[in-house]
C-alpha cells in the first residue's frame, strides 16, 4: 500500500498551485506537511484525497490512479479530516461518528460498527458528549468528533488537514499522539501542520512546501535547519535543541520607537 | 493494511457499553401514535359530510368490503354508496398526496443539507401550474378530463429536470447554483402562468386560480389508481437512500470522503422529488407548506436521522392533509374550501413559531 505522487502539478480554478511535486507516502509513518500560507498544503492534501485531479503527473494509490477509484472503494482506503467541520442538521455526536462507518455498510465489517465507533470516541475523548447535538459543540469539540469519525472509517491512509488548529494543548497532544499511534499501527498518516515545533516533535518525516514546490523532505533533524526555514518562510528563525526536542523560535520583529507624527495625548 | 482491518479494533473493545442507544423507543412511539391517528381520522372523516354516518357504521361498511360480515352497515340507503364513491377515494387521495408532499420535502431538505428547501425551489409547483393553465386556457382535450393532470405532472417533472440540467456544470452541481437556477426558471414559469391568465376568459381564469389553490374535490378511485403507484415508487426509493442522505449533512466533499457518490445520489433524489410532487399536484393542485413544515416537526421530535425521518414524515403528512381536507369540506356547509389556502393559513404561523423556537434553543437549526 503506497500513496504515490509522481511529478504532480495541480491548479485550482485555472490558477496553478502545485508544481512538479513527487512524494511517496508509505505505511508506518506520520508525514507532516508544513509551509507558509498559500504554499499549497491543502491543495496537496486534496490531490492525495482524490478531490483535485492533477493537471499533469500522476497520483496513485496501490498503483491505481486516484481518479479511477470508485468513490466507495476509495473511502475504505483513505479517510480525510477536513479543515472546517460543518453539519447541516443537529445530529448527535455519536451519529456523526457513525457516519464514518458508511463505506462499510452491507459488508461483513459492518457488524463491528458499534465497537469501532465506541473505541474511536474513546480515543478522541468525546464519549462523554455522545448525546450532544453537533452544532452546539465548541470548535475543538467539533474537531475531535470529526477526528473520531475519521478513525471510525478504519482506513490504511489517513489525511488530516490542520487537525490541531482549534485544539488546546491537552487535546492537541492527544490527537497527535493518536495520529502517531495510527502510524505505528501501520497506517500511512499525512497531517498539515502549522506549528513547526509540534511538527518536529511528532512527525517521522516533514515535507516543506514553498510556492507550490517541495522545498525539503526528510526527518525533522534534516529539515528543521534555520537557513532552510528562514528562506522558506521569509523570516529568520532559531532552532533550539531542548533535551532532544527541536524547538523552532521565530525572531521577534523589533518595533522601532519613532517620534510620533503627532504627540500622543497623555 | 493488516493493521487497518476492523478486526484489529475488536481486541480493545471495552468501552462499547458506554455508547448511547439509538432513539428507537421514541421513533416507535411516534409511528404508533401517527398510525392510530391516521386510522381514527379515516373513520371519522368517512362519517362526516352532508350525509352524516356514525363511526360504527363506517367501520361496519369497511369490514363488509373486506369480506367480514361484522358490525352495522350504514342505515341510510345512500350511505354505503356515499362512502365508497365519494368519501373514501377523497380520503385515500388525501393520504397519498400528504405522504408524497412530506416525503418530497424531507428528501429535498436532505439533499440540499438546508432546512429551508422545499420542492417548489426547483420549480415543480410553478411548472405544473403553468402546464395546467395551458390546458385550461386552450381547452386541450388530449385524454379527456385527465389532460390537466397529465400536463401538470409532465410540467412539474420537466421543470425540475430542466433546473437540474441547467445548474450542472463540469459534472457537478453547486447547491447555491441550483437554488438560483430554480428562482430563474420559477420566474419564467410564473411569467408563462401570468400570460395564460391574461389570455384566458373569465371562466378559465377562475379555473386557473382555483387549481393553484389546491383541492381534493371530485377525487375518484381512478385518480387514486394513477397517483398511488407513482407515489409508492417514490416512497420506496426515498427509503432506500435514507441512510446515505444522513451522510450528505457533512457537506458534499466530506460525504464523498466517506464513499457517497454525491452527484448520483442527488440526481436520483431530485428525480424522486419531481415524481412525488408532480404526482401529488397533478390531481390536487398546489398544496403549500406541507413539504416544508412536516419534516421540521418530525426532526424536532425524533432527530434528523433519515431512516426515521422519511417514513415518519410520510405518515405525518398523510394525517395532516387528511385533517386539512376534512376541515376544507366540512367547515362551511355547502362549500369546499381550497385546501392549499388552509395548509398555508395554518402552516405559515406554525412555521414562524418553529423558527422562533429553534432560534431560542441552542444550535439554531438543530
Amino acid at each position: 500500500m503506497t500513496l504515490r505522487l509522481d511529478h504532480v502539478s495541480a491548479a485550482l480554478g485555472g490558477h496553478p498551485i502545485l508544481h512538479d511535486v513527487s512524494l511517496d507516502i508509505v505505511p508506518g509513518e506520520l508525514v507532516a506537511l508544513v509551509g507558509p500560507n498559500g504554499a499549497g498544503k491543502t491543495t496537496l492534501l486534496s490531490v492525495m484525497s482524490g478531490d483535485v485531479s492533477p493537471t499533469s503527473g500522476e497520483a496513485t494509490l496501490d498503483r491505481v490512479r486516484l481518479d479511477d477509484w470508485k468513490v466507495a472503494a476509495l473511502a475504505r482506503r483513505r479517510a480525510v479530516l477536513p479543515q472546517e467541520q460543518r453539519l447541516a442538521f443537529g445530529f448527535r455526536v455519536v451519529d456523526v461518528v457513525r457516519m464514518g462507518r458508511a463505506p462499510w455498510a452491507r459488508l461483513p465489517q459492518e457488524d463491528l460498527d458499534d465497537v469501532i465507533v465506541a473505541e474511536s470516541m474513546h480515543r478522541t475523548d468525546v464519549l462523554t458528549m455522545a448525546e450532544r447535538s453537533f452544532p452546539t459543540l465548541s470548535g475543538g469539540e467539533k474537531a475531535r468528533t470529526s477526528f473520531a469519525r475519521v478513525l471510525a472509517q478504519q482506513t490504511p491512509v489517513v489525511l488530516l488537514d490542520e487537525p490541531t488548529a482549534a485544539l488546546d494543548i491537552r487535546h492537541q497532544e492527544q490527537v497527535l499522539a493518536e495520529a502517531r499511534r495510527l502510524a505505528a499501527d501501520g497506517h500511512a498518516v499525512v497531517a498539515v501542520l502549522h506549528d513547526l515545533t509540534v511538527a518536529a516533535a511528532h512527525a517521522d518525516r516533514i515535507c516543506v512546501l514553498a510556492g507550490g514546490r517541495l522545498a525539503a523532505d526528510g526527518t525533522p533533524r534534516d529539515v528543521m535547519r534555520p537557513a532552510l526555514l528562514g528562506d522558506v518562510y521569509g523570516h529568520p528563525v532559531d532552532v533550539i535543541d531542548h533535551h532532544g526536542r527541536l524547538v523552532v523560535l521565530p525572531h521577534l520583529i523589533t518595533v522601532e520607537k519613532e517620534t510620533p507624527c503627532a504627540p500622543v495625548p497623555s | 493494511m493488516t493493521a487497518t482491518l476492523p478486526g484489529h479494533a475488536s481486541a480493545v473493545a471495552e468501552p462499547v457499553a458506554a455508547l448511547p442507544r439509538r432513539r428507537a423507543a421514541r421513533a416507535t412511539a411516534l409511528f404508533v401514535v401517527l398510525g392510530v391517528a391516521l386510522a381514527a381520522l379515516t373513520i371519522y372523516a368517512g362519517g362526516r359530510g352532508q350525509l352524516a354516518i356514525p363511526a360504527n357504521e363506517v367501520w361496519g361498511s369497511i369490514l363488509h368490503r373486506v369480506g367480514l360480515d361484522w358490525g352495522t352497515m350504514p342505515t341510510h340507503p345512500q350511505g354505503d354508496n356515499t362512502l365508497w364513491q365519494v368519501r373514501f377515494p377523497r380520503i385515500a387521495l388525501a393520504i397519498i398526496v400528504g405522504a408524497a408532499l412530506s416525503t418530497a420535502g424531507a428528501l429535498m431538505q436532505g439533499i440540499f443539507g438546508n432546512p429551508l428547501a422545499e420542492p417548489s425551489v426547483v420549480g415543480v409547483s410553478t411548472g405544473a401550474a403553468f402546464a395546467a393553465a395551458i390546458v385550461i386556457v386552450f381547452q386541450i382535450q388530449l385524454v379527456g378530463s385527465w389532460t390537466t393532470a397529465l400536463f401538470a405532472f409532465v410540467g412539474g417533472l420537466v421543470t425540475t429536470l430542466l433546473v437540474y440540467a441547467l445548474s450542472r456544470a463540469e459534472g457537478r452541481t453547486e447547491v447555491v447554483t441550483l437554488v438560483l437556477t430554480g428562482i430563474a426558471v420559477n420566474a419564467i414559469a410564473s411569467a408563462g402562468l401570468a400570460l395564460m391568465i391574461f389570455l384566458g376568459d373569465t371562466q378559465a381564469r377562475e379555473q386557473i386560480v382555483f387549481w393553484q389553490l389546491g383541492s381534493l374535490n371530485g377525487s375518484r378511485w381512478e385518480h387514486v389508481g394513477v397517483v398511488a403507484p407513482l407515489v409508492l415508487v417514490g416512497l420506496a426509493g426515498s427509503m432506500l437512500m435514507s441512510r446515505r442522505l444522513d451522510v450528505l449533512a457533512l457537506g458534499d466533499r466530506a460525504a464523498r470522503h466517506v464513499g457517497i457518490d454525491v452527484e448520483r445520489l442527488r440526481l436520483v433524489a431530485i428525480v424522486l422529488v419531481a415524481l412525488l410532487t408532480a404526482a401529488a399536484v397533478s390531481f390536487a393542485g398546489i398544496i403549500a407548506f406541507v413539504g416544508l413544515v412536516v419534516p421540521h416537526l418530525i426532526r424536532m421530535l425524533v432527530g434528523p436521522g433519515h431512516r426515521v425521518l422519511v417514513p415518519a414524515s410520510a405518515l405525518a403528512g398523510s394525517v395532516l392533509l387528511l385533517g386539512a381536507d376534512l376541515i376544507a369540506r366540512t367547515a362551511v356547509t355547502g362549500a369546499d374550501l381550497p385546501i392549499g389556502m388552509l395548509t398555508s393559513l395554518v402552516g405559515g404561523p406554525f412555521f414562524f413559531w418553529l423558527l422562533r423556537r429553534t432560534r431560542t434553543s441552542a444550535g439554531g437549526w438543530a
